[in-house]
Parts: structure tokens; sequence; C-alpha cells
């Protein structure tokens, strides 16, 4: 698609959308939202740019390879279930500690946490592997 | 016994260490991986007074318990027989093959394997639970597959790997279901508290086809009749191999489990029966094939077999004396028929062939070894003073006075023992006697770590056959009471007196040599009629009998996989449909339909849409147009999602389609233009399965609202998300904590998916670049 109006809103969106796409992921745990939403918002994200450009562009813009996206989250995902063997407790349970940090205040963080964001991630390359390598037909 | 478990746990790195120590060590590294294994035997030889006493020991390690299943060792007299085997004969073998695989590529690769079959013996003979023994028994069977396979370039070797892997693990799938039965019958698949059960489990209606299942994996493994074949074919496995799995341990292990289960299973009709009939055929069929060969190592292949026919055979008697009989000649072939496989590996090495009718004379090239090997086969022949001698003569024993078929055992058996006396004295003066006779190339004297291993374990034999009774009450009498604890002495002798016994040993002597004499004459035609007029193989019948099974789920395969991905489509949604429609049916409470809701009007609106949009993606004829309507249809009931509250759903419900939208777009313009593939039979057929799709989801629905809600789980995980999983949302929660390994699951599956879609493109695009 050779529209510059396309083109610009494209490279403009990109950051808000990841930027959104990573709110939902952290809202998820209270508030509607969560890794696989995060994910498929990531992903259209990306989507919209190849779409604008074309899958080169857009690989080049995610730096990464999706495969290494899926690779991360995957890995991400099944860590997260380790900690809890080393506390005696059963495979998966979900481990939380308490941080108080400067300015921001108390904040809980999770085993959980993790294997959330290893959805993120997992989705996120996902969907871009599948229609990354569609649009390259 | 921690210390026990440790010694698995070296053996095991050992065998990973392997190659960095086989490439870094050089000459020392082979001698080095023996004293690994010397270690073993000197630390369970320890063990050899406590067991003596008939002390037991036993640990347990907690594996998933509410399935009975654990990690168990056992150690008795019996456990601690096979382990110093296993461990003794390690050593010597690894000291063998140092020098034999010499120039053998990737023998890094051999080391480990070795080692890691050597960790799996031992665990399988000390296991104290059925079903860590049946671990180990697969491993000892995925080693043997990887070690006859070695020479992996070679189509005969890989054939032969894959048939005794086949073999042995079809057996030992039905062993396990035959342990799994036993279990249920007893209650316990720990050894120890098997062996209190044996009554009730013989009295059991479900003993015999346990019973059967189990012998069938331990009649596999110990090539019993008709499962024999795959030994002979696994000789395609280096010397060491034959020598160490195929002839010392591991075809023993079957022979190790019947012992082990006799107590439990053993002495009952048909326990009886099916042993000793197998056993004698296996023995009788062994001792022919062995007689007309003349490749040395099938010889000793063939003389294997009948070896383990006459240890069933033993079994199945079952008689004290048999019993005993049993144990000794598990020692005494161990001894001899270790040798002779390293001895015939050496002639190989030395003179480049196996052929019995090229050879002759070796005494002159191998002293040290040719003197080895006639022990050796002395033993074989049960000749005196070997302890060859004492296991025959216990095995007569056990036959005299039999009922019923014990004539024909008697006979059966002095005839496979006149074979055996014939091919020793055959090897012993074709073979090393004489004059030097060789084809091809000249012997060369074979190195001292060559002959070292058969020349302790011929003079064991011998040594071992003058001063018996060290070896019986420590080893052999604490063996021989855990399978029988009746018995509690054992003496063993050379001579025993003029009796029955001592007649027939000279009967048979004189018949054997008889046979020899005849050897050059009877041999060729032999062998002639084995390979001319018997054209049934039992080897060719298994291939054969693979082969029509790889046709036949190729045929059902392409029967049932049309390859359309409509086809599959339909066959789910019919299969569903039916399903689905017959459960509402049958359990449709009432008449009415009553949803509990009234509809606000912009609802109502959004469900028109819903509707119109689906008419119009069936009815139009442009495609992207149908793409559109399916869109906006999926985002009305997105937004139907958001009404009712379910707000996580919404938001992945248009996330999800508008991804979708965009995939089909994309996928449409690589699509042939449109036309009317479909006639009008077609599409009627394919409105009725929509229809009924379509219809049975919406009976789901409405049923839903007529179910209990006393069973909901909804209650729990709504009081518990901030609680227990510290989180407000409550589907995220169920998401990624309450039902985290079910999201492991998905995701993982996701990730297949991804890579299917990759690979299935990547193929397309570089058949078509290469086209």
């Amino acid at each position: 698609m050779k529209s510059h109006i396309v083109r610009l809103a494209a490279s403009k969106l990109l950051p808000f959308t990841l930027l959104l796409s990573v709110i939902v992921f952290y809202r998820g745990h209270n508030e509607p939202g969560g890794g696989f939403i995060g994910g498929l918002m990531a992903a259209a994200g990306f989507v919209f740019y190849a779409l604008a450009f074309d899958t080169q562009e857009a690989e080049k813009k995610l730096r990464v390879s999706p495969l290494t996206l899926i690779i991360a989250g995957l890995s991400t995902a099944f860590i997260s279930t380790l900690p809890a063997l080393f506390s005696g407790n059963p495979f998966f349970t979900g481990e939380w500690i308490s941080v108080t940090l400067p300015f921001i205040g108390k904040i809980k963080a999770g085993t959980p946490l993790l294997f959330d964001l290893g959805v993120y991630l997992t989705v996120w390359g996902v969907m871009l592997t599948i229609i990354f390598n569609l649009m390259e037909e | 016994m921690q210390g026990i478990l440790s010694y698995l746990i070296i053996l095991l790195i050992t065998a990973f260490l392997a190659p960095a120590i086989i490439n870094r060590a050089g000459k020392a590294a082979s001698w080095l991986l023996g004293l690994v294994s010397v270690a073993g035997f000197l630390y369970l030889l320890r063990f050899a007074a406590a067991t003596a006493r008939g002390n037991t020991l036993s640990m347990t390690l907690e594996w998933l318990p509410q399935l009975h299943l654990n990690f168990s060792l056992y150690l008795d007299g019996l456990s601690l027989f096979f382990a110093l085997l296993v461990t003794g004969m390690g050593a010597l073998v690894l000291v063998f093959a140092g020098k034999y695989m010499q120039p053998y590529p990737q023998k890094d690769r051999f080391f480990l394997l070795i080692l890691l079959f050597e960790f799996a013996m031992l665990a399988l003979v000390l296991s104290g639970n059925l079903f860590t023994l049946f671990i180990f028994w697969e491993l000892t069977s995925v080693s043997s597959f990887l070690l006859v396979g070695f020479s992996h370039e070679k189509p005969e070797a890989r054939n032969a790997a894959l048939q005794a892997l086949l073999i042995t693990v079809a057996g030992g799938l039905s062993m396990m279901a035959g342990f799994i039965m036993l279990g249920q019958i007893s209650g316990t698949l720990e050894i120890n508290e098997l062996l209190k059960s044996g009554e009730l489990v013989r009295s059991h209606p479900h003993y015999l086809p346990a019973l059967i299942l189990i012998l069938a994996g331990a009649f596999t493994k110990s090539a019993q009749f008709p499962f024999h074949f795959w030994l002979p074919g696994a000789m395609q496995a280096p010397s060491p191999v034959s020598a160490y799995l195929h002839s010392a341990t591991m075809v023993k292990a079957g022979i190790y489990l019947l012992m082990r289960l006799s107590p439990v299973m053993g002495g009952t009709p048909e326990w009886k029966y099916i042993l000793t009939i197998t056993g004698a055929i296996t023995m009788i069929l062994g001792g022919y094939f062995a007689y007309s060969q003349t490749d040395f190592k099938k010889v000793l292949a063939y003389t294997t077999i009948s070896a383990l026919g006459i240890l069933v055979l033993m079994l199945g008697i079952d008689t004290n004396i048999s019993i005993k009989a049993a144990v000794i000649f598990m020692l005494v072939h161990a001894l001899y028929k270790g040798a002779l496989f390293m001895i015939a590996g050496l002639i190989d090495k030395s003179a480049g062939t196996r052929d019995l009718r090229k050879l002759g004379g070796l005494f002159h090239v191998m002293p040290e070894a040719s003197v080895a090997a006639v022990i050796s086969l002395l033993s074989m022949a049960g000749l005196p003073p070997m302890i060859g001698f004492i296991g025959k003569e216990l095995i007569y024993e056990a036959k005299i006075g039999l009922p019923e078929i014990g004539n024909w055992l008697m006979v059966a058996g002095v005839l496979t023992n006149v074979i055996m006396v014939a091919i020793s004295f055959a090897l012993i003066f074709h073979l090393f006697g004489g004059k030097l006779r060789y084809a091809g190339r000249v012997p060369t004297r074979p190195a001292f770590a060559l002959w070292i291993g058969p020349a302790i374990l011929a003079g064991t034999s011998l040594l071992f056959g003058l001063f018996p009774s060290t070896v019986a009450d420590l080893l052999l009498r604490p063996a021989i009471t855990s399978i029988r604890p009746a018995i509690d002495t054992l003496s063993l002798s050379l001579w025993h007196g003029f009796n029955e016994v001592l007649l027939m040993s000279l009967v048979t002597i004189g018949a054997g040599i008889t046979l020899y004499l005849l050897y050059r004459k009877v041999n060729p035609v032999l062998t002639y009629f084995n390979n001319e007029v018997i054209t049934f193989r039992f080897a060719n019948a298994f291939n054969r009998t693979m082969d029509l099974f790889l046709k036949l789920t190729k045929k059902k395969t392409s029967l049932i996989q049309s390859g359309y991905q409509r086809y599959y489509l339909m066959a789910i949604f019919i299969m569903t449909s039916v399903l689905a429609w017959y459960q509402i049916y049958y359990t449709w409470q009432g008449t009415g339909i009553n949803t509990g809701l009234t509809p606000a009007i912009f609802e109502i609106l959004i469900a028109g849409l819903i509707v119109s949009a689906a008419v119009v993606a069936v009815a139009v004829k442009s495609r992207v147009l149908a793409i559109l309507s399916m869109g906006a249809a999926g985002y009305g009931i997105g937004m139907l999602f958001l009404i009712y509250g379910a707000i996580d759903v919404a938001i992945t419900m248009l996330l999800a389609e508008t991804l979708v939208l965009v995939l089909f777009m994309v996928v449409v313009f690589h699509l042939p233009k449109f036309t009317n593939f479909s006639g009008r039979g077609s599409r009627i057929r394919d409105a009725v399965i929509a229809i009924s799709t379509g219809g049975f989801m919406t009976g789901l629905v409405l049923k839903a609202g007529q179910m209990d809600p006393a069973g909901r789980v909804s209650a729990f995980y709504t009081e518990n998300a901030l609680p227990l999983a510290h989180g407000k949302n409550v589907v995220n929660v169920i998401l990624v904590d309450f039902r985290a390994l079910d999201t492991l699951g998905e995701i993982t599956v996701l990730v297949i998916a991804a890579i299917g879609v990759a690979a299935l493109l990547k193929l397309k695009s570089k058949k078509g670049s290469a086209a």
C-alpha cells in the first residue's frame, strides 16, 4: 500500500499501540485486559505496519524475528512455574512477593505476572509468524 | 542402599562423560572406565555377607504414590547375583572394547551407549518396583537398539537393530499390561510386598492373562521360540556388544524376571507347561541351528538361544533341583559365553574372518586366547573339571523322575548336550588345533587387552569348578534362597559317585564325540539343507508382516485422511452436532424456553445486524464483501458480550475479528477468481450441516439456562481470586493462576500451529522455486 497517509499513520501509531498493549497487559490482573489481549494488540500494531509498508520493513522494525518472541514467551511461561518447586509447593503454584519502591509505593510481583508475560510474548509472536508468512506469499 | 543409589548415579554420569574421557585419555581411557565397573563390583560384593544371611535391603523414593509408582531399589541374593554379573562382565568388556573398537569411527559414542546400557541393566536387576523395573527394561532395549545399529551405514545392521527393537519393545509393552494387572490383583507393585502375595495372585481369575502378558515380555527379551530370531540378527553388533548384551546380561533379563516372579506366579500347571514346552523347543532348535552354522559368531548366537531355552525349561520344571540348576547354569553360561564371544571378536580382528571353514590351528598365533577358549569350550561341553560340568549334572538330575512328558524332556536335554559337546570339540580341534590355516591375511598376535578378559573368565570357570563351595555359599545359595526360601543348603562338588546322572553324562560325551567326528561331513549337508530346503525364515516372515502392516496403515490413512479441509470440517461439524443434539434431546427439561431476559431495543437491533450480516455473507458473490460481512457479524457478537459485562471476552473477540479479517484479506488476493464451484446438491448439504450446527449451539445455550447452579465452580473463583491469587480480574486469574496448566498447553498448541503454518508455506515456496 503506497499511501503516504497510511504509512505516516502506521509509523506514528505503532509506539502508541505498543504502549497500549503493555498497559492492557499490566492492568489485566485487576481489570479487563491481560497477556492474551495485550499480545493480540501488539501483533495488530505490527500487522498494520506491515500492511502499510511490507513484512520486511515490519520485521526490521520489530528487530527480532517473531520466532524469537515465541521462544522467549514459551520459555518465560514455563520458567514462571518453577519457583514454586523451590519453596516446596506443588508445580505451578503462584508465588508472590511485595516490593516497596521509592515514589511508586508498594507493588506486588508474582510468578503469575511472569506467566502472563509469557502468554503475551507467545501470542504476539504466533500471530506475527502466521500473518507475516501469509503476507509474504 | 543409599550407597547403591549413588553408585547408579555415578555410573550414569560416567556414561555421559565417557566420550570426553575416550577422546582425551587415549589408551588408558577404557581401563579407567573399566575401573568404574570394578569399583561397583567390589562395592556390591560387600553386601554378599548380608544377603547370604538372608537379609534384604530396600529403599523407596515416592514418585506418584497414588498410582503405586515409586522409584524403589531392592537387594537380595538374586539381585546381588545379577548385579555382580553386570558389573563384573562390564569391566572386562570395557577393557576388551577399548582395544577392539579402536579402528571404529565414533567410538566415543560407543562407550557412552555401552555404559548407559550397564547403568540400565544394573538398575533393572536392582529395581524394587515393577514399574521402576519396566522403565530400565525398556532402556536396555533402546540401548541395545543403538548398539546393534552401531555401524549405521550398513543396512543389515539397521534392519537387525529395528527388528530387535520392535520385538523386545512389543514384548515390553505387553509385559507392562501384565504388570498393571498384577498390581490390580495384589494392590502393590513393590517387589518385597508382591513376594508375600503369591497365593492371592495364583488363585485370582486374572492370573492366566497376567501371566501370559508378562511371559510375552520375558520370552521376547530372552529370545525364546518363536521370538528367537532377533538374536542371531543382533550379531551385527560389534563383538563387545554381543559378549555383553546378547549373551551375558541383557538376554538374561527375561530369565531374571522369571526368577524374580517365580515365588509370586510360579508353580501352577499353566506356568509349568508354558515354560517347559517353550524352553524345550528353544533349547533343541538353538542346538540344531548352532551345529549347522559356519560363522563362529552365529554358532555362539544359536548356542546362546539354546542355553536360554535350558534356563526357561529349568524354571518351568520348578523343583528344588531345577531351580538350583537354573541359577548355577546362569553363572556357567555367562562365564563361558562371554569369553567365547570376545574370542570370536578377537579372531575376527586378528584373522579378518570368522568363517570356521577357512580357519585352523590358531593356537600357534594366539596361545593365551586359545587356552582360554578351550577351557570355555570344555565348560560349554559340560566336561570336568569346569563349572560347566556341575551345571550340566544338575540339569540332568533335575530332569530325572519327572512325571508326564519328563522322558521326552530327558531325551531332548541329552540331545542338546550331545550337540554342545560336538560343537565344542569341533571348535577346539578345527579352530585352534592342527595346522595353521587362514584366508586372505596372516593372523596376527592379539593384544593383551583383547585376551585378558576371556582369560579371566575362563580362569573363573576352572576355579569355580575346582572349588565350587566358596561361590556356592556366597552367591549361588543366597540367589537360590531368594527364589525358593525353602532351600537353605547347597553343596556342589565335581564328584557325585556312580549314578544315573554320571551314566548319562558318559553317554552324552560318547555320542558327542561321534557327532564331532561326523562334523566335517554333516555340517555342509545341514548348511545346504538349512539354506535351500527350509525356505521359511522367521526373520523374513517378520519382515513381511511388518511390510503388510505398513501397507495396511497407508491404505487406511489415505481412506480417512482426504487432505481436503472442507471434508475435515464437515466431519467435525456433523459428529459434534449429532452427539450434541442427542444429548440435548435426552436431557431437555420441560417444554417452554425461558431465558429470563427482556432485551432492550438496541440489543434487538444488534442481533438483527448480526443475522443480516450472516445472511449477506452466505448470499453475496463477492469474496471481499462476504469477508466484511462476517467481520460485521463478529463485531456484533463482540458488542453483545460488552453489553452483558464480559468485557475481557469482548475485547478479545474484537481484536481476534480484526486480525482474522486482515488474514482473510491477505489470503484472498492469492485465490483464483470467484467462480460458482458448488452445485445445488452440495449447497443444500452444506446448508443442512450449517443449520444443524448453528441449531445445536443455540440449543446448548438455552440448555445452559436449565442447568443446576449448585454445582457451579464460578463461586469458588469469585471468592478466592483476590485472597488466593491476588487479582481482581477473575477471568485473568483463572487463565494465569487457577488453570495456568491449561493455558500453558494452549499457548504451546498456538506455537505448534504457527510453526505448522510457517513450515507449510516455506515448503510450498521452496517447491515453487525448484520447479
